[in-house]
């Protein structure tokens, strides 16, 4: 090892056992519990799972974003080598945006109504870049060009356009400044599911020019599978399996994942009845992720089974 | 107008005993838009003719703003048809009752509505929402101990009954749809229409709910309309699926063969953008720019030389496809969709007034 | 939904759980959160104005076992400064002002609450009727209700009060129909976004009647704005019974807080600097003012979560890491 120098590209991200914690009045809950996981330059990592698993909660803590009664206690997340949770106000105030960016959930509703959506852009310039208002319209104009909308929309206010159009506008906006992560929260979660299919392809395209790694935020698995190099599914606070998402689609290992992927009745083949998640079901005590096959990790115990919860109580 | 049957012409699609228990003709609904100085006419529903037969589960589909849930809202009285007749159980509702619903078209008629959270009223618990079902509708008194009836209403939608003394906002999203259903099914209703019960809810129980529709249809014989954007779900629990825009119908059939074989462009575009593990990688924006084109300015029709109907570009012609069993209908293709109407749908450029269908978007509604 | 949207403050009370709180690991039944008066009684502001307010109602009902007889009655010299046999000193005229301010307790807050809850009673049912009766009632409603919320109120209240004869009944009459516009507002804008929720619309598919609806799917969801408006108006109540009676417009021979401060003018209290005469009454209306004002922030911090004064800190200058 010594003598030869590590060319292998440094990663984006790495997450190593996160943990947050709500921290209530009445009782304390664990959202995020032990995570980790890595994203590699030009990587696009999902991240599944269904209301309450934890996975916003992470993707805030990547940002530093949280706040009371939000606590983040234990664990570290490495952007680039450098220690996220150790940064100053000022270093953070220049990590964010410039090197990661999110695109929060229903984002094209929180665009300013009253600002065109042209000033709100050129806002990023003249605020992280120093930029003079002339230049700072002609980077807008060229952003939205990148999304594919005319120019002249530079006008136009948030109402005036689509929901799909806005939410292009919004992926521009975090865009702007060339992150090397763009983290993106259930970004098509209130659209159509035509426009939905155009902003995924929009975002895969975004990927191709820019280069930037993606952590795709989703409770619907089968949207990761065009666009996501590795994935990971969250329940409870907890990764309960995580590999290629090709890998994981083909086989699955968790009963949670198979739960999700069969949530999606098939468009094709005789009607058959499909046993869902019974409502009872919790999984409790979720292990530690093991390597069933390579690159691919579940957690199940030693006995290749998992302690599920069954019945009412 | 008197109730007779509405159509003496056959349908294509018409089913062979002709009782449909609703029965929608010429459904059309306007709505006011709009502040003081620039009011305008949004036309939400366009002459909609629509069969619901007894027993079925028939899924509306469309997309956001099509006007799925304004046909709803219009059955359920909860909105008044700008003209058309819904004929329900035989009777024409708009005719005979035009200003409120009576007390039993409510026992015919119920609904279960989108959201989990706010459908049912927080300061009651769940026996209550059943209780008054059952007795604003089945006649039990006062008095009569009705509890064995709850009990099987909670067992029915497999809920336990012990939940039956908590309040809704301890249950969970899946929990309270159950809820819902069962207040719906306590009225021993001809037809519940079903406003997106899943959308809401985690993905993992949709399933759960979508079985129990499906046996509820199985088991008691309840028809249903099923109202989604979600195909797959459609697919899995309708029986025949009816395929909406902007205002209109475009296509109709069992299910199956409505998605297997969809003869209507919109259709087609549709199911193109359904997510597929096993189809990754295929969206395709020239088909798709085709695809939306077609549905807008479509130059010809593959059904050009039907005997049983004529092409018109002015009259939205219903051409039969494939199996007559399968009563498979769709538009036809030369029928141009008003301008402003194919523009205000597809178009990219979209206004909040285009969400009219949602109450709170309008302001008060009497 | 913003901050602000009523429908969100109310049903968030009964739910007391903000979407984005995790689920995980919750179990299936949640603790059932606590009712108004309970929760209230933990806030501290509120339990702050409660302990003040039950002094006031415990020290108007014990007056005449603390003072004793007329207050009235001319017991000592005139203009007297608080001594040991009159704690408060006597009035111009000679009256012991400690008897005038604890009888006076009786009036004012009697006036306050019977207004408070008339006018009240009087907003909702126009706020209901309004929400739920269609748009032309709504219309003739709203009309009536800023015409009075137009009117000017203490002109209006002269007006009314000098032409009425001068009584008790007349103060709370006018009072009332000064105070009731601008609750009504508030309530009808609440009942109206209640109206438009779902469980609305589905109790309506149930086959409920509307004023079933009304009374008992509606209005239960506006407890805490009605409680609002209701601590509101009696502030109101008693600050502009006062402000009546100062003015003349009152009965004189009621012994009230604003008569109190009538005959001070009157006497000469004010202009000769006799403080003792005064001041009392004042403090005493501008306490229970304020107790009644904690115990509504109390109310508005219970019904809305996000406005819990529990350490809120800047947003994301990092001290939210604890490893």
């Amino acid at each position: 090892m010594t003598g030869i120098t590590d060319a292998a590209p440094r990663n984006v991200l790495v997450v190593s056992d996160l943990s947050v914690e709500y921290r209530g009045e009445k009782r304390t809950t664990r959202a995020v519990d032990r995570v980790s996981f890595t994203i590699g330059p030009g990587e696009a990592f999902g991240l599944a799972g269904e209301s309450g698993c934890g996975k916003s909660t992470a993707a805030n803590a990547i940002m530093r974003l949280l706040r009371d009664p939000a606590v983040i206690t234990g664990g570290s997340i490495l952007f680039d080598g450098r220690d996220v949770l150790a940064m100053s106000p000022d270093e953070l105030r220049s990590f964010r945006w410039r090197e990661v960016a999110m695109v929060f959930q229903s984002a094209m509703n929180s665009l300013n109504p009253v600002m065109t959506i042209g000033d709100q852009i050129m806002d990023i310039f003249t605020t992280h870049e120093g930029m003079t208002k002339k230049q700072a319209r002609v980077r807008a104009a060229e952003l939205l060009d990148l999304v594919q909308i005319d120019a002249g929309r530079l006008k136009a206010y948030p109402h005036q356009l689509s929901g799909g159009m806005r939410q292009r506008v919004v992926i521009a906006m975090a865009v702007a400044l060339h992150p090397t992560l763009l983290i993106m929260d259930e970004p098509t979660t209130a659209l159509d599911v035509v426009v939905q299919q155009e902003i995924m392809a929009q975002i895969g395209d975004l990927q191709q020019e820019l280069g930037f790694s993606i952590l795709f935020i989703t409770h619907d698995m089968s949207l990761m599978i065009e666009l996501c190099d590795r994935m990971a599914v969250m329940y409870s606070g907890r990764f309960v399996e995580t590999a290629e998402a090709k890998g994981l689609f083909a086989n699955p290992r968790h009963p949670y994942t198979r739960a999700l992927i069969n949530a999606f009745p098939p468009m094709h083949g005789p009607v058959a009845e499909l046993t869902g998640l019974g409502e009872g079901v919790r999984f409790t005590n979720i292990p530690d992720l093991v390597e069933v096959s390579p690159g691919h990790l579940a957690a199940l115990d030693s006995a290749g089974t998992h302690d599920i919860l069954g019945g009412r109580s | 107008m008197t109730a007779q049957p509405p159509t003496s012409r056959p349908q294509p699609g018409a089913s062979p005993q002709g009782d449909p228990v609703i029965s929608l003709r010429g459904l059309t609904k306007d709505f006011q838009v709009g502040g003081l100085f620039s009011r305008r006419t949004v036309r939400a529903l366009n002459q909609i003719d629509l069969d619901v037969e007894r027993g079925e589960i028939m899924a509306l589909v469309g997309e956001s703003g099509s006007g799925k849930s304004t046909i709803a809202r219009c059955v359920i009285r909860l909105e008044q048809p700008t003209s058309g007749q819904i004929v329900v159980d035989g009777v024409d509702v708009v005719r005979e009752e035009p200003r409120r619903a009576s007390h039993e078209y409510r026992g015919k008629v119920q609904m279960v509505f989108q959201d989990p959270f706010g459908s049912l009223n927080p300061i009651h618990q769940v026996r209550h929402f059943l209780e008054r079902a059952i007795r604003l509708h089945t006649g039990v008194g006062r008095r009569e101990n009705i509890e064995s009836t709850l009990e099987e209403l909670m067992a029915t939608v497999d809920l336990p009954a012990d939940l039956l003394d908590t309040h809704a906002y301890e249950l969970s999203g899946g929990q309270r749809q159950r809820v819902a259903i069962a207040r719906a099914l306590a009225m021993e209703p001809q037809v519940i229409l079903a406003d997106e019960p899943t959308s809401m809810l985690d993905v993992s129980v949709r399933i759960g709910i979508l079985n129990l529709m499906r046996r509820l249809r199985g088991a008691k014989g309840i028809s249903m309309l099923y109202i989604t954007h979600d195909l797959a779900s459609a697919r899995y629990v309708a029986d025949r699926t009816t395929v909406m825009f902007a205002g209109e119908l475009v296509e109709s059939g069992r299910s199956t063969s409505v998605m297997d074989h969809p003869a209507h462009p919109y259709t087609q575009l549709l199911l193109s953008a359904v997510p597929d593990p096993d189809r990754a990688g295929s969206y395709d924006p020239v088909e798709r720019a085709r695809l939306r084109n077609a549905v807008l300015h479509s130059a010809s029709c593959p059904f050009d030389g039907d005997p049983n109907a004529g092409c018109s570009a002015t009259e939205p012609v219903r051409h039969a496809v494939g199996d007559p069993a399968d009563r498979h209908w769709v538009r036809c293709h030369m029928y141009r969709p008003s301008a402003e109407v194919a523009a205000r749908a597809l178009a990219a450029d979209k206004s909040e007034d285009d969400d009219i269908a949602q109450p709170a978007a309008r302001g008060k509604k009497a | 939904m913003s901050a602000t949207d009523p429908s969100e403050v109310v049903i968030l009370a009964a739910a007391d759980m903000p979407e984005k709180e995790p689920r995980a690991a919750s179990p299936r039944r949640r603790a059932r959160p606590e009712g108004l008066v309970r929760s209230l009684l933990r806030n501290r502001k509120a339990f702050a104005g409660l302990i003040i307010l039950a002094g006031f109602i415990l020290l108007a009902l014990l007056a005449p076992v603390i003072a004793p007889g007329d207050p009235s009655i001319i017991t000592g010299q005139g203009a007297q400064a608080p001594s040991a046999e009159h704690l408060f000193g006597t009035t111009p005229k000679g009256q012991d002002v400690l008897a005038l301010t604890l009888w006076g307790s009786r009036s004012s807050l009697l006036v306050g609450f019977v207004v408070g809850l008339a006018a009240t009673a009087v907003a909702l049912l126009a706020g209901l009727t309004s929400a739920f009766f269609g748009r032309a009632i709504d219309n003739g409603l709203s009309l009536i209700t800023n015409v009075f919320l137009l009117l000017p109120g203490l002109p209006l209240l002269v007006i009314l009060a000098a032409f009425l004869p001068p009584g008790l009944g007349t103060v709370m009459l006018v009072l009332t129909i000064t105070g009731w516009a601008g609750g009504a507002r508030v309530l009808r804008s609440q009942a109206l976004s209640i109206r438009g929720t779902d469980f609305v619309a589905a109790a309506i598919v149930t086959g409920e009647k509307s004023l079933r609806i009304m009374f008992r799917e509606i209005l239960p969801n506006m407890a805490s704005i009605v409680m609002i408006t209701l601590l509101g108006v009696v502030i109101f109540a008693i600050g502009a019974q006062a402000g009546l009676e100062f003015l003349g417009l009152g009965d004189p021979s009621v012994v009230s807080w604003g008569t109190n401060l009538y005959w001070a003018s009157n006497d000469g209290a004010l202009m000769s600097g006799f403080w003792w005469a005064f001041v009392p009454s004042g403090a005493a209306i501008a306490f229970v003012a304020f107790a009644l004002a904690l115990i509504n922030y109390g109310v508005d911090e219970v019904s809305n979560p996000r406005l819990r004064s529990a350490r809120r800190r800047p947003f994301g200058t990092g001290t939210e890491v604890a490893r």
